[in-house]
C-alpha cells in the first residue's frame, strides 16, 4: 500500500502508524458525559467501503494525515493533513473548535 | 539419438550434451531439455508414486502445472523438494531424486494402498483418528500411534535440514507496464508498451519468452511463429526501456498494483556466476500491468486417468514441437473440443502413430475430418475411454459409445493398443493474478470455463487469459492492451497475419466419463470424482468445504489442473449449475516460493543497537551489559569473583554509605516549547506544571485516554516557554507519538513544538549522603548547596570546561543530582564526576541496584505501569489534579477503576529469608499440589542491604487494606513457595528525610 504524503510524497505503508478512526469527536475536556466519553475511547467505526482514518508518516516527517481509504480495495482516495495547511494555525473542525473555547 | 528423440525440430541443441543422474542413474540429454523432457527422450514413463495411493504416476503436463512429476534436486548437503520435472533445466551435474517412494521407485511397497482405496476415501483421518476412543482402532490416541507410519507413508519429498549456503536477493522495481507472459499475447504487449517509449517489464516463467509460439505449428507473417516471437523479443531486447525477465514467475498481485515474482536465477547452472544470487525476489510497483499468462488444459476425468502414459494433449505437442521429444509411438487420443486435432497433426508430423481419436460430441466439423485425416488417425465421434491398461507404462485402452446428453455408456467395449493417451477436457483462462488481485471470476457456459472478472486494479488482459484461445485474437488484444496500458494512441496498424490450423473454441460439457475404477481428479492429492460425491452423499455442500474435506486443489500445485473438474462433478452431485457452486478465490503464491527469497538479505539480527555516549567507559570498567529495548545498559560493574547478587548489593550498599553515580542517558527526553506550553502539559500531565517555576523540576503523570496510567517522569522548565520533559527509557516513543497526536488532532491551536532530543543529551545521576560534597569540588560556576540547588531545583554550571545543567531529584531516595550535558561530552563529563568521587568513595552502579535502591523506595516504573494499574492502584492519586481536565480525568473514576478489589502496589518481605521471582502470585492460602487462588504477583524483587532482607514490590488485591497481615507466595514453575509479609511499598526512609537532607 502507498500513502501519498502531502510533505513527502508516495511511500510504503511500512513508513506509516495507523492512528485509528477518523470519526471519533473528542468531547469537552471538561464534560463529565460517560456516554460520550466511552463511545470516543472505545468505539470504532468498521465501515465495508471509504474509511476515514488517522496516520501518521511516523517514519518521515511524522504529520498525522486524514487518509480516506477504501476497506474493501485499499484504494485510497484523498490524503490531506490533519491541521491544514502547513500544519500551523486554526485548522480543527468547527465542533472542536467550539470544544475548546468552553475548556 | 535416444528412442524418443526426434532427428530435427524442437529448440534444443542436440550439438550440446548434458549430463545428469535421476535416482542414481546417469542419463544424458540437450541443451534445452527440461528434467522431463530428457527423462522422456529416454523412455522414462515412470516419474513418482502418488500421494495416498502410491499409485505409479508419470508426466501429465509440460509446464508449471504439473502435478504428478515432482522430484528433489540435491546439491551437496542442501535438498529441495517437491519441484515439478517440467520445470527443471538440466545442467551438467545435476541430481534428482524421486519421491514418496521406498525402497525405490519401480518397487514400492505402500502401492498396497491402492488395494485398500476404500478406507482412504475422503475424510480418513477424521473419521478414523478424531474423537473418543471407540475400540482399539480409533481416535485421537490411535492417531498418535500411527502417525510416524502415516506420515512417512503419505506425503512428498522430505525437506533437508542443511543450512541453505546459497545467496538470495530482493529488488524493488518501478516500471509503467508490467507485462505477465511473454506468448502472442504478451510480446505484442510489450512491444506495443515499449514502442510508446515507457518503461516496461516483461516477465514469463519459462526460460524461453514466446510461450504457445515455441510448440505451435503456426505462422505468423509466413515464418514458423518461433521465428516471429525471436525476432519481436530481440526487437525489446536492445531497448533501455524494456527489462526482460526470463524464468521469473510472478506469483502474487497485491493491492496499489505492487506485484511479487521470484527470478530463478542460477538454478539451471552448474554454479552461479560470481555474484549471482540463486533466486531473486522482485517486488515490482506497476503502474499497469498487461495480464497474458494463457490457459492451462484441463484433464478429463475417467477410470485409469492417472496411468503413466496419459498425459495433456498440448503438453505432448509441447514435447514433440519444442523438445522434439515424442511421448509415444501409438498415441490415441480423447478430447471434447477442437485442439486436441492440431496436436494429432503435429505429432504425426514429429513421426508417431496416431492410432485413434475418441471424441465425446457425436458430430464433429469436416475441418476436424479433414485434420484427423491428415494424421492419418481414426476418429470415434461419441465415444469415450472407460479404462487404461498396462502397469507402469500404458499398454492400451478400452473405447464405449457415448452419449453425452445423460452420460450412459452403451455397446460393447473396444480395446486400442497405444502406449500414450493425450487428453483434452477444454482450457481454463490462467486467472489466478486477476484473483488475486480482487474481484470474482464469471462463468462462461460457451467455453465452460472461468473468465477474468471485471479488473479491480489497473490490470488489462489479453489473448487465452481472456478467453479468446486463438493466435489471432491474442495478437489483436495484445497490442491493443500495450497500447491501453501505456495510455498510447490507439493507431491503425498492420497486424501480423496469422496462419492457423481452424478450430472451435467451446468444448462439450462434459467433464467425466463415470465407469468402474479410480477416476481422479486430483492428480496430487489423489482425489477422485466419488471422494467428491462422497463428500457431497455425507453433506457437504459449499466448495470452500468440499475443498478441505476431500483437499481437491489443495496440494502444491493448488489445483491448477484440478479445479474446474472438480467442482464442475460437485455441481452435477448437488445438481447446481456450475455458476451456482461458485469457484473459490485463488491466493497468493501462484507456484511455491523459496523461503529464502523472501528473507532475501534480510536475517540475521537485524534490531538496531542504541547505546549511550558512556557505552565505551563502561565496556572499559567491567560492566556486563544487557539490552533494555534497544538500548545497553551496564547491568552490574562486578569485580572479580563477584556473583551478580554481590555486585548490585556492593554497589548499593555503597550508595547508600557514600555515593553512586549511574548512567541515565537512555531516559527519553522531549523539548517542549512554546508559548502555549504550559498549557499543553497541563493537559498532557494529572498534575499543574503552569505553576512550575522557572528553574524547577517537577514530577509528573500522564494517563491515557481511558484513565489507565501511561508514564511517568520529570519535567524541568527551563524558560518561560521551555521545558524539558523526560519520559521513562521504554516510553519514550510512545509518549512522543501521543503529545504529536494531541497537538496535531485535538489542540491544533496550541502554539508548541515537540523535539525528541533524547540522543542530544548524556546524563549522570549521582546520589548518596555524599553527592553534594562530590559535586561541589568539580563543578564551578554555580554553588550547589541548599540554597543555591534546593530539592527539585535546576542550575546550571561547568564539569571539567563542559557546561552541564545539574538538577537536584531523586530515584534512589539519597540527595541525587542529575547531571545533563552535551551526548558529545558525555564520557569527559563522567570521568570528571568519577575522578571527583573516588576520594569519597563514589562506585559506579548498573540496573540491577538501580532496580534495588528503587525498590526499597517503593518507586514504581514500567513493571508497575503496566497498562492495567489506574493511578490510584499504584497510590499516585495525590498527583491527580481536580482544578483542570487532563488526559484521561473523564475516564479515570468509572467504576472498574475505582473498585476496592483492584490490584494495588504493595511491598512484600520475604518471612522465610529467601528470595523471591518477578511474576509469583501471591495466595492467602497456600496449596503447593493445587496452586490456586492468586491475589496478586510480584512485579519486582531484589535483596534489600538497606534492609537485610529479600523484599518485593506487588500488585495485589485490595492490597492497601492487606498491610500488615501475611500471605504466601506461590509460584509451582520455580517451586519457591512460602509465608510474606505484606507491607506498605515505602520500605526506606519512607519520609524521604534522606533526599531533602
Amino acid at each position: 500500500m502507498l500513502i501519498t504524503c502531502p510533505y513527502c510524497g508516495p511511500r510504503d505503508v511500512i513508513e506509516f502508524t495507523y492512528q485509528g478512526d477518523g470519526n471519533r469527536e473528542r468531547p469537552d475536556p471538561a464534560s463529565q458525559n460517560f456516554e460520550a466519553w466511552n463511545a470516543y475511547v472505545y468505539d470504532r467505526l468498521n465501515p465495508a467501503g471509504d474509511h476515514n482514518e488517522i496516520w501518521q508518516h511516523s517514519g518521515g516527517c511524522r504529520a498525522h494525515l486524514k487518509v480516506v481509504r477504501n476497506t474493501l480495495t485499499h484504494e485510497i482516495s484523498s490524503v490531506a493533513f490533519v491541521r491544514g495547511d502547513h500544519g500551523r494555525g486554526d485548522h480543527g473542525s468547527a465542533a472542536r473548535r467550539k470544544a475548546e473555547d468552553k475548556a | 539419438m535416444s528412442p524418443r528423440r526426434t532427428d530435427t525440430g524442437g529448440r534444443v541443441d542436440r550439438l550440446k550434451t548434458i549430463r545428469f543422474t535421476f535416482d542414481g542413474v546417469p542419463y544424458t540429454g540437450h541443451a534445452g531439455d527440461t528434467l522431463a523432457s530428457a527423462l522422456l527422450a529416454k523412455g522414462v514413463t515412470l516419474f513418482g508414486r502418488s500421494f495416498k495411493y502410491h499409485r505409479p504416476r508419470g508426466l501429465l503436463t509440460a509446464g508449471v502445472e504439473e502435478p504428478n512429476a515432482l522430484v528433489t534436486v540435491l546439491k551437496g548437503e542442501v535438498r529441495e523438494p517437491n519441484i515439478p520435472a517440467t520445470m527443471i533445466e538440466i545442467h551438467d551435474g545435476l541430481v534428482a531424486i524421486s519421491q514418496n517412494r521406498f525402497p525405490s521407485l519401480a518397487w514400492d511397497i505402500n502401492a498396497v494402498n491402492q488395494l485398500g482405496g476404500k478406507i482412504l476415501s475422503a475424510g480418513f483421518y477424521y473419521k478414523t483418528f478424531m474423537g473418543p476412543v471407540f475400540g482399539p482402532l480409533k481416535g485421537t490416541r490411535f492417531w498418535m500411534f500411527c502417525e510416524h507410519f502415516i506420515r512417512r507413508a503419505a506425503g512428498l519429498g522430505n525437506a533437508g535440514s542443511a543450512k541453505d549456503p546459497a545467496r538470495y536477493e530482493r529488488m524493488n522495481a518501478f516500471c509503467d507496464v508490467l507485462v505477465v507472459g511473454s506468448g502472442p499475447a504478451g510480446l505484442m504487449a510489450a512491444k506495443a508498451a515499449a514502442d510508446q517509449g515507457v518503461r516496461v517489464m516483461l516477465a514469463d516463467l519459462e526460460p524461453r519468452f514466446g510461450g504457445s509460439a515455441n510448440w505451435s505449428d503456426e505462422t505468423i507473417d509466413g515464418a514458423p511463429a518461433a521465428d516471429w516471437a525471436r525476432r519481436t523479443i530481440a526487437q525489446l531486447e536492445g531497448r533501455d526501456n524494456v527489462r526482460l525477465l526470463p524464468r521469473t514467475t510472478v506469483w502474487g498481485y497485491y493491492d496499489n498494483n505492487t506485484l511479487a515474482a521470484l527470478e530463478r536465477v542460477s538454478d539451471h547452472k552448474e554454479q552461479p556466476a560470481k555474484g549471482e544470487p540463486r533466486h531473486r525476489y522482485w517486488a515490482i510497483r506497476a503502474k499497469s500491468v498487461v495480464l497474458a499468462t494463457g490457459a492451462f488444459e484441463r484433464p478429463l476425468v475417467f477410470p485409469g486417468n492417472d496411468r503413466p502414459g496419459v498425459m495433456l494433449a498440448q503438453a505432448a505437442e509441447r514435447y514433440a514441437n519444442e523438445f522434439g521429444v515424442l511421448p509415444g509411438e501409438r498415441i490415441a487420443l480423447f478430447t471434447n473440443n477442437d485442439s486436441a486435432y492440431r496436436v494429432a497433426v503435429a505429432l504425426k508430423k514429429a513421426g508417431a502413430a496416431v492410432v485413434a481419436i475418441a471424441d465425446i460430441r457425436p458430430e464433429l466439423s469436416p475441418e476436424m475430418r479433414k485434420l484427423a485425416a491428415e494424421a492419418e488417425a481414426e476418429i470415434f465421434a461419441g465415444h469415450a475411454v472407460v479404462a487404461t491398461e498396462g502397469g507402469k507404462a500404458l499398454s492400451g485402452l478400452k473405447l464405449q459409445r457415448f452419449d453425452m446428453t445423460n452420460g450412459t455408456l452403451t455397446g460393447d467395449a473396444r480395446s486400442i493398443h497405444a502406449d500414450c493417451l493425450l487428453m483434452s477436457g477444454g482450457w481454463s483462462p490462467t486467472i489466478h493474478l486477476a484473483s488475486q488481485a480482487g474481484a470474482k471470476a464469471e462463468w462462461n457456459a460457451a467455453r465452460q470455463a472461468f473468465l477474468p472478472p471485471k479488473p479491480t486494479q489497473k490490470w488489462i488482459g489479453a489473448g487465452a487469459f481472456t478467453g479468446s484461445f486463438s493466435t489471432t485474437e491474442a495478437i489483436a488484444e495484445g497490442r491493443a492492451a500495450g497500447l491501453a496500458a501505456a495510455r498510447g494512441q490507439s493507431t491503425p496498424a498492420v497486424l501480423p497475419v496469422v496462419e492457423a490450423v481452424p478450430g472451435d473454441p467451446d468444448p462439450a460439457p462434459v467433464f467425466e466419463i463415470r465407469a468402474n475404477g479410480k477416476s481422479f481428479v486430483d492428480f496430487q492429492h489423489d482425489v477422485t470424482a466419488e471422494d467428491v460425491r462422497l463428500a457431497h452423499r455425507e453433506g457437504f455442500v459449499s466448495v470452500e468445504h468440499l475443498k478441505r474435506y476431500t483437499t481437491l486443489g489443495m496440494a502444491t500445485d493448488q489445483g491448477k489442473s484440478s479445479n474446474v473438474p472438480g467442482l464442475a462433478i460437485m455441481a452435477e452431485a448437488l445438481g447446481k449449475p456450475i455458476p451456482e457452486v461458485g469457484t473459490t478465490r485463488f491466493r497468493p503464491p501462484f507456484a511455491p516460493v523459496s523461503i529464502g527469497s523472501l528473507a532475501a538479505e534480510r536475517f540475521g539480527d537485524l534490531k538496531p543497537e542504541r547505546l549511550t555516549p558512556m557505552h565505551d567507559w563502561h565496556l572499559a570498567h567491567g560492566a556486563t551489559m544487557y539490552s533494555a529495548g534497544l538500548w545497553y545498559r551496564p547491568m552490574i560493574y562486578g569485580h572479580a569473583g563477584e556473583t551478580i547478587e554481590q555486585a548490585y548489593v556492593r554497589e548499593a550498599k555503597a550508595t547508600r554509605e557514600s555515593a553512586g553515580i549511574v548512567d541515565v542517558s537512555t531516559l527519553g527526553k522531549i523539548a517542549v516549547q512554546g508559548p502555549d506550553a504550559a498549557l499543553f502539559l497541563d493537559r498532557v500531565y494529572t498534575n499543574m506544571f503552569s505553576t512550575l517555576a522557572v528553574g524547577k523540576a517537577r514530577y509528573g503523570l500522564m494517563l491515557r485516554e481511558d484513565g489507565l496510567a501511561f508514564d511517568d517522569g520529570t519535567t524541568w522548565r527551563l524558560g518561560e516557554q521551555d521545558f524539558l520533559m523526560t519520559t521513562t527509557t521504554a516510553n519514550a516513543g510512545k509518549v512522543m507519538q501521543h503529545l504529536e497526536y494531541f497537538l496535531d488532532m485535538i489542540w491544533p491551536e496550541l502554539k508548541v513544538h515537540v523535539t525528541s532530543v533524547t540522543d542530544e543529551w548524556a546524563g549522570a545521576a549521582i546520589g548518596g549522603p555524599k553527592a553534594r560534597q562530590i559535586l561541589a569540588t568539580c563543578v564551578t560556576g554555580t554553588a550547589v548547596d541548599n540554597a543555591a540547588l534546593p530539592f527539585m531545583g535546576i542550575v546550571n554550571g561547568e564539569v571539567a570546561g563542559v557546561p552541564v545543567m545539574i538538577c537536584r531529584l531523586s530515584f534512589s531516595g539519597e540527595m541525587a543530582f542529575e547531571v545533563y550535558c552535551g551526548a558529545g561530552h558525555g564520557t569527559h563529563v563522567w570521568e570528571a564526576l568519577v575522578e571527583a568521587g573516588k576520594p569519597f568513595g563514589l562506585v559506579t552502579y548498573g540496573l540491577e541496584a538501580l532496580g534495588t535502591l528503587r525498590i526499597e523506595k517503593g518507586h514504581v516504573t514500567g513493571a508497575e505501569i503496566d497498562g492495567r494499574t489506574t493511578a490510584r492502584d499504584l497510590h499516585l492519586d495525590w498527583m491527580l489534579s481536580k482544578k483542570k481536565p487532563f488526559i484521561g480525568s473523564a475516564m479515570m473514576d468509572r467504576e472498574g477503576l475505582i473498585a476496592s478489589d483492584r490490584l494495588e502496589l504493595v511491598g512484600l518481605i520475604a518471612l522465610d529469608n529467601r528470595p523471591l521471582n518477578g511474576g509469583a502470585h501471591i495466595v492467602e492460602e497456600l496449596d503447593e499440589a493445587n496452586p490456586h487462588g492468586s491475589i496478586g504477583h510480584i512485579t519486582a524483587c531484589c535483596y534489600s542491604p538497606a534492609l537485610g532482607k529479600h523484599i518485593a514490590l506487588a500488585l495485589v488485591k485490595g492490597g492497601k487494606a492487606r498491610q500488615g497481615t501475611r500471605a504466601h507466595v506461590s509460584d509451582p514453575l520455580r517451586n519457591r513457595f512460602g509465608p510474606v509479609e505484606i507491607v506498605s511499598n515505602h520500605f526506606f526512609d519512607p519520609d524521604g528525610s534522606r533526599m531533602h537532607g
